[in-house]
């Protein structure tokens, strides 16, 4: 029972993390109906840039501030750059030049790097508090649920109550008629990419300490995982992906902590084929989902 | 979901054209001879470079059915070929026949694929992409976790009997790796041109269409997943044979997306093109490595070809969607107007 607390708990801070990475699929998939399969190569870019800083300085809260900036600055260059000029006529156009561009991250970050794992620290210590004798949480899972909650609270803040983000959900509902109306269509894109980006960065440099390290592979595993989530919520649907995240996070510790860290993959697989059969519009989609 | 031949209303008169005047028997025996006589004139290294070509080429011919004849994304074939060189190496280190062996692993992956294909018949877009992507990412851990076959990440080595006579081992494997290639060119080039290709463009175009056409849409889309999970794991058995060993290291992610990149820079929707696709496979990757080694630095070996390869990949897809192939096709049609 002990050893099931201790799982539960790792596994909701686990699945903070996946539930920020899916927040920023969905965020871009909102958007543009794209799904980002560059994201875990951006964060791991940024989160490369922000230890870079951070052995540089010493100081992990500025490594921290430039991967979050990082990530803002290359969702803007990716969406200006790259994919407004992909034709979307259809969605494997997207999905090639997004794999594309994980091919030149990961190349890049192999050449100046090397393709061996680095260590990253964590600003707080792992170490679970004991409560009643059971260990449970440690201040780095704490430090995780604060940065999601606070990235989560914001971004609703952001899309219910300014007219920025009215303006940004009316861009992606009817670019035409927004256009008419005023608004830069094209400028909230970019805003959404640079957003998204920025969530996924915070979400890679969450979960890079509680893993191997750095590495520019680190997050294959951990975009699956998210990519999960965002299906297991609907790909439509923020909230969905807050609760994916944590639903996939729960599974996956459970199965880790009683079978093996080696099956985890396997078991991402098996729930992404269950949630894809099954229900692939997602436990919270209002209308069907689209298929292209 | 067409991401090939816009044009194809406008071309088609002229592909038929093309078509009938170059059998794909003439064809394979013409490469068959080119082929032969290659291994006789080339060092023992290109010959093994030469038979990687060709187990590339039964893979990208495969992946250029199911992507750019029926319009699915598949990021997992790396897995695919997994599952075929382990069938294979598992096989040869009891048995030791190479025939029925290679046979064997196509079945197991034929298998293997017919299970993802149904999953995928029902998916589309992004989601078979990502399905796929967990099918390609999931290759490490099943090895680990079943250590007791798979040996982990050491994985197995292949015995191979040594070749017969006096050729040399390279020019032996480039022999095996070509006979496959060339039957997979021959045999796909007949589906495609018959009843089952025509099903797979009308899918692809227009699934409504094609149901009302009479066209089993679930059906020919498994089919075309089931296709190329056996050219698939008929390379996989090649690569098992060409490096006489299997490890999971040997079909990462990365393999996946340069299956994909190669069809696509090759050009979708022509088997033409899954041989353009397979030599680039092959010589971008050993230009890099020769710049490398010159510029004497170790994170560039690997990398260089990475990034290369995603620099053209989003450059090709940006100037046209249908990969160099498409546009040297386009070129001659304009030339044929003026």
């Amino acid at each position: 029972m002990d050893r099931f607390l201790y799982l539960t708990f790792d596994g909701l801070s686990r699945g903070a993390v996946y539930a920020a990475f899916a927040l920023a699929l969905v965020l871009i998939w909102r958007a543009a109906r794209i799904v980002n399969f560059a994201q875990g190569a951006m964060a791991v870019a940024t989160a490369y840039a922000g230890y870079s800083v951070t052995s540089a300085t010493g100081s992990y809260w500025l490594g921290f501030a430039v991967a979050i900036v990082g990530g803002l600055v290359l969702g803007a260059v990716v969406e200006r750059v790259v994919m407004r000029f992909v034709d979307h006529s259809s969605p494997l156009n997207g999905v090639v030049v997004a794999l594309g561009l994980v091919l030149i991250i990961q190349g890049v970050l192999g050449m100046i790097y090397g393709n061996e794992f680095r260590p990253a620290e964590a600003p707080f210590s792992r170490d679970a508090f004991q409560i009643g004798g059971v260990a449970l949480l440690s201040r780095y899972d704490l430090f995780v649920f604060a940065a999601v909650g606070a990235v989560v609270v914001l971004l609703t803040l952001l899309f219910t109550r300014t007219s920025t983000g009215l303006r940004m959900r009316a861009a992606a509902f009817a670019p035409d008629v927004s256009r008419l109306l005023g608004v830069p269509v094209g400028g909230m894109l970019t805003l959404g990419w640079a957003l998204a980006a920025a969530v996924g960065s915070l979400a890679g440099m969450l979960v890079i300490p509680t893993e191997l390290g750095l590495h520019p592979n680190a997050m294959d595993l951990l975009f699956i995982s998210a990519f999960t989530a965002a299906v297991l919520g609907g790909l439509d649907s923020p909230v969905g992906a807050v609760v994916g995240g944590l639903v996939v996070g729960l599974v996956l510790t459970y199965v880790s902590g009683y079978f093996g860290a080696n099956v985890a993959p396997m078991a991402v697989l098996i729930l992404l084929v269950v949630v894809l059969l099954g229900r692939p519009d997602g436990l919270f989609s209002k209308a069907r989902a689209r298929t292209a | 979901m067409t991401i090939v031949e816009p044009r194809a209303t406008k071309t088609k008169s002229r592909q038929k054209s093309v078509g009938r005047k170059l059998s794909p028997v003439l064809v394979v025996i013409v490469g068959a001879a080119l082929v032969v006589t290659l291994t006789y004139v080339l060092p023992p290294f290109r010959n093994y470079q030469l038979a990687t070509i060709g187990a590339y080429l039964c893979v990208t011919a495969g992946l250029t059915v199911l992507t750019g004849l029926n319009g699915q994304l598949s990021l997992g074939h790396g897995a695919l070929m997994a599952t075929g060189a382990y069938t294979l190496a598992l096989w040869q280190n009891k048995f030791d026949q190479l025939l029925p062996g290679i046979v064997l692993a196509v079945l197991v992956t034929t298998a293997v694929g017919a299970i993802i294909g149904l999953a995928a018949a029902r998916l589309r877009g992004p989601y078979l992409a990502g399905l796929t992507l967990a099918v390609a990412v999931v290759v490490p851990s099943i090895t680990s976790t079943f250590d007791g076959t798979f040996n982990s990440d050491q994985g197995l080595s292949v015995a191979l009997d040594p070749p017969p006579g006096v050729i040399p081992v390279e020019q032996w494997q480039a022999w095996i790796c070509w006979a496959a290639a060339l039957l997979t060119a021959l045999v796909l080039a007949y589906l495609i041109r018959g009843r089952f290709g025509r099903d797979l463009r009308a899918v692809r175009d227009d699934e409504t269409a094609a149901k009302l056409a009479g066209v089993g849409v679930a059906r020919t889309q498994v089919l075309a997943f089931v296709v190329s999970a056996a050219c698939a794991g008929l390379a996989g058995a090649l690569f098992a044979v060409l490096a006489q060993s299997v490890s999971p290291g040997a079909f990462p992610l990365t393999l996946s997306l340069f299956l994909v990149m190669a069809i696509v820079i090759g050009g979708l929707g022509r088997l033409s093109g899954a041989l353009i696709g397979a030599f680039l496979l092959v010589a971008l990757p050993s230009v890099a490595q020769s710049i490398a080694e010159d510029a004497g630095s170790q994170h560039l070996e690997g990398n260089l070809a990475l990034t290369f390869f995603g620099v053209v990949l989003v450059l090709v897809m940006l100037a046209a969607p249908g990969g160099l192939a498409s546009l040297r096709l386009r070129r001659r049609n304009r030339k044929s107007h003026a």
